[in-house]
């Protein structure tokens, strides 16, 4: 436990120097640049310097990465102007240099509110950024472990990459908990029930359903191993893909009905061809692997 | 405690240093969140240690001072620039901070 | 009284068993009363101006009952003085809303301390007293004395027998002072078990004390009050933490303790399998423990520091780890725990040598108060940890060291050789939101004239304090030897609070010249190792596999 570095507790920036090879990370308009947000200061909120993001060019295994790692404890991760400035341009960069792959280390509640319209613009610049990259056929991979998850239009962009590798303490959806709450009220949805929280958007649950390609365990060293395995793992957008994928979105949509007896969760794992589907969530990362429907 | 304006805080210290920080490349620890601030070290030129503040918590200004000093006194270095972003953290978790930093310098 | 007669409360607790056999006909069976009839029990039972003990424990709360109470006609039911130990549940004061009951003696009420500072000053209650629990439990056996006990249990046979398991809490206290001073107990249960295919795990309250027992439609409230997060804790926190255990356990010698419930606390008990081990300090203390089981202390059990702990109640998710852990905890032969809060309260007065906490506030006389304007609050255990035990007569190093350390170069009545429990708060300098935790003037004192006190209430006093910690360092308020002396000395700790900065430099240096105030690197921790990384636990799932899966969380601390 004590050998073992938690990807959750490291800051971006540790994240990021962990992960790719040591000493190899170049920043780009970095901190002292002070490429910081035009709109927080008028508001009385802080910036930061770098924007909550920092991005660069870095090795993998040796090989040649663009990498990008949001800061979740910054206005909890959110996209503003500058920051999604920034991850355009590092993909926009990418399309130039045609890196090996480009890195999100995404910990984001998506757009920074903030920022309003900005920062909606900024997501979908991202977004479509980052799938001209994967139609270069350079992976996009995306890594989420933070306690903040990945949420709103991060989410979005991150089902956008060519791969998800995601820790089981790793959030992954497009509205908030206590948004679902607050729109269907606290008997469809307790957003102070963690365990439901985790079961509904937790990286055990999005593995199993295959939202998420790579399950690991809360461990800078099991997502830099991921990362690597991740190198070649370039999938373009194509007709058949997108085809079946909403063949299999039909499918999922069919599996459960209405109400179900007892957690939805656990009934659509089981559905789904999970052995043994109520003892997932006290299941470590190795077990649950192995459970994986194909 | 503090003034009900909006906008933030902005507070300056100077203080003449006596060892050169030298040349290096900026420092940064910390993250801007809430109970949490960023320092930025940088190289100046001249003799001063300049230390300059922006912080959501407002009418703070003597504790700052305070922790400004106390913090020179224990680095009293020469041609440093500090840049801090603040979100109310306490002066417990500044001066760590400004310690951390100066720790990282070469 | 009747000196014609000399047995009128027995009388008395006839006449109310047969008003409620009348009352009840056919739901009454034996002892076992229908779970609808609980309202009708009541008002044949009570009599206006009773002195009644309405369960609420720290953690379980008899809250069926509660809402039963609610329920009675004040016609009938009117005037109750009640006694117990915390005001949980909104059912506690609405008993005073609604006319029933009239006047109260307690020790916490932290949940509903805003909405009792309110009825007490629209007169609507009238508080008798705020005590520590077991000045509370003591005086249920002179001059508090319950006539009604409603209690909470967790399961009851056909005769009555009571299983209160590992949330026993204040329950044989309240039924030994009710049941033999002619009260009657009434008790809720969650389950109820024949005797023939279930039986009781052990018996906790024999049927005899017991008069009636009704099944209640919910369990009974428990809350789970002594998990701490690990993921809360901060590097400020770790700090406080290495020079508790550098600057004070391994100084001093420190086997038996107590610690407060808190960050603070969560921290040093997950320092000990690592920190502490770096210290070589395994063995040498924090053996024996007055604690509930706190999850935060399971990788320093796992690590074999921890010979023994007695506990005041139980902690939700901790159920099995105790029971695989009997060596350990004080269980049954039945292998749930057995808590006891009066005894866990007596133990952690004369059996341990040091009592650890937090505090809202403290003035330079070095008292502490968590009393904030606009509540009443209490103290819970806290005065009765925190406290000198003038009465022990045993020795152990810790204790004799402190003692000399307070007594050297005294004379006199205050000269004579004693032993002194170590006291030591926790703080640091400023609270969320930027409030100082020293003051010039505490809070106290002003609650005290708002709800017309006969004291501020101070819950622990400047001298029983020995030692206050903060991120800037320890005081060792036992080297003191004048006001002056302990006044700068709580200064030098203040760190930039306006207490703090307003100390005179010289004097503080000169303290710490003498040790009497001692730095993190006097002690030689350095700050910067202070990390999270040093916590043997980081997430609540690091503490489940520290447990082999034996804890198990309730869901609001799940995030895996």
């Amino acid at each position: 436990m004590m050998n073992i570095v938690s990807y959750a507790e490291c800051s971006a920036r540790d994240r990021l120097a962990r992960i790719v090879d040591p000493g190899s990370f170049h920043e780009w308009l970095p901190p002292a640049q002070r490429l910081t947000s035009p709109h927080l200061a008028q508001l009385g909120v802080p910036s930061a310097f770098d924007d909550g993001v920092a991005i660069g060019r870095a090795m993998l295994a040796g090989r040649t990465v663009f990498v990008a790692a949001q800061e979740g404890e910054f206005m909890g991760g959110g996209v503003g102007e500058v920051h999604g400035a920034k991850l355009v341009g590092l993909l926009r960069r990418a399309l130039r240099d045609k890196p090996d792959a480009v890195l999100l280390l995404a910990e984001s509640g998506g757009v920074r509110l903030h920022e309003a319209n900005a920062g909606l613009i900024a997501v979908s610049e991202v977004m479509r950024a980052l799938l001209d990259v994967r139609a270069a056929g350079i992976p996009v991979v995306v890594l989420i472990g933070g306690a903040n998850g990945c949420f709103g239009g991060m989410g979005i962009v991150a089902r956008c990459a060519d791969r998800i590798v995601m820790s089981d303490m790793g959030r992954l959806a497009m509205s908030g908990p206590e948004v679902i709450e607050a729109s269907h009220g606290v008997d469809e949805f307790d957003s102070r029930d963690r365990a439901l929280v985790w079961r509904t958007t937790g990286g055990k649950h999005r593995f199993l359903t295959g939202d998420c390609d790579v399950l690991v365990e809360d461990d800078v060293e099991a997502f830099r191993a991921a990362a690597i395995a991740s190198l070649d793992a370039s999938s373009p957008i194509t007709l058949d893909l997108l085809e079946a994928e909403h063949t299999l979105l039909a499918a999922r949509l069919q599996l459960l009905p209405e109400s179900t007896e007892g957690d939805d969760a656990v009934a659509l794992w089981g559905r789904l061809g999970v052995a043994d589907a109520a003892s997932v969530t006290h299941l470590d990362v190795d077990a649950v692997r192995a459970l994986r429907p194909h | 405690m503090s003034d009900i304006s909006p906008g933030l805080e902005t507070l300056d210290y100077s203080f003449t240093g006596q060892r050169p920080a030298g040349a290096f490349a900026p420092v940064l620890v910390g993250v801007v969140g809430s109970g949490n601030l960023e320092v930025l070290l940088e190289p100046a030129s001249g003799t001063d240690c300049t230390i300059h503040i922006e912080t959501s918590a407002r009418g703070f200004g003597p504790i700052w001072e305070a922790v400004a000093r106390d913090f020179h006194q224990r680095h009293p270095l020469a041609g440093l620039h500090v840049s801090i972003n603040d979100m109310g953290a306490t002066p417990a978790v500044v001066s760590l901070r400004l310690d951390q930093a100066i720790s990282e310098l070469p | 009284m009747d000196r014609m007669n000399w047995n009128t409360k027995a009388i008395n607790r006839a006449d109310r068993l047969a008003r409620a056999q009348h009352a009840l006909g056919s739901q009454l069976v034996g002892k076992l009363v229908a779970t609808a009839a609980v309202r009708t029990l009541l008002e044949a039972t009570l009599e206006p101006g009773d002195r009644v003990c309405l369960e609420g424990n720290n953690q379980k709360q008899a809250d069926f009952l509660a809402q039963a109470l609610n329920q009675v006609d004040p016609q009938r039911v009117h005037g109750l003085h009640m006694v117990q130990s915390v005001l949980a549940l909104p059912e506690h004061l609405d008993i005073f809303e609604n006319g029933i009951a009239s006047r109260l003696d307690f020790s916490f009420s932290g949940p509903q301390g805003a909405r009792l500072a309110k009825l007490v000053s629209a007169n609507r209650i009238e508080i008798g007293a705020i005590h520590t629990y077991l000045e509370l439990f003591a005086r249920y056996f002179v001059d508090l004395t319950p006539k009604v006990a409603l209690i909470a249990a967790h399961a009851a046979d056909a005769e009555g027998n009571l299983y209160t398991g590992p949330n026993t809490e204040d329950t044989p206290a309240i039924v030994e002072a009710t049941a033999f001073s002619g009260g009657i107990v009434i008790a809720q249960v969650n389950e109820l078990v024949d005797g023939k295919t279930t039986t009781l795990p052990r018996i906790d309250i024999p049927a005899g004390w017991v008069n009636f027992v009704v099944q209640a439609p919910r369990p009974n409230f428990i809350e789970p009050l002594f998990t701490r997060d690990p993921a809360q804790i901060s590097e400020i926190q770790v700090l406080m933490a290495m020079m508790a255990i550098k600057g004070i356990y391994a100084e001093y010698g420190v086997q038996r303790l107590n610690h407060g419930i808190g960050f603070d606390t969560a921290a040093i008990e997950l320092l000990l399998p690592t920190y502490g081990e770096s210290l070589g300090l395994k063995g040498k203390i924090c053996k024996h423990w007055a604690l509930n089981p706190h999850p935060a202390l399971i990788p320093a059990i796992e690590a074999g520091w921890v010979e023994s702990v007695h506990s005041f109640g139980s902690e939700l998710g901790m159920e099995d780890y105790i029971r695989a852990r009997s060596d350990v905890f004080f269980t049954g032969p039945d292998g749930s725990l057995r808590s006891n809060r009066a005894f866990c309260q007596a133990a952690g007065h004369y059996a341990c040598d040091l009592f650890i906490g937090s505090t809202l506030q403290i003035d330079l006389d070095g008292n502490s108060s968590t009393a904030t304007l606009g509540r009443i609050a209490g103290f819970g255990g806290a005065p009765n940890m925190g406290a000198d035990a003038r009465g022990r007569r045993h020795a152990s190093p810790a204790w004799l060291k402190a003692g000399r350390e307070a007594r050297a170069g005294r004379t006199g009545a205050s000269g004579t050789p004693r032993g002194q429990k170590l006291v030591v708060q926790m703080v640091e300098t400023f609270r969320e939101h930027m409030q100082p935790a020293f003051v010039e003037r505490l809070d106290a004192w002003t609650l005290q004239e708002q709800a017309g006190m006969e004291l501020p209430p101070i819950m622990i006093y400047g001298e029983d304090v020995t030692h206050i910690l903060t991120e800037e360092g320890i005081a060792n308020l036992l080297l003191c030897r004048s006001d002056a002396e302990r006044e700068q000395a709580i200064r030098g700790v203040a760190g930039y609070t306006a207490v703090g900065l307003a100390r005179d430099r010289r004097m503080v240096e000169n303290l710490r010249d003498r040790g009497v105030i001692q730095r993190p690197e006097d002690l030689g921790v350095d700050p910067r190792q202070a990390t999270r990384n040093l916590l043997a636990a980081r997430s609540m799932r690091d503490l489940v596999r520290a447990s082999h899966g034996l804890y198990n969380p309730p869901k609001r601390f799940r995030n895996w």
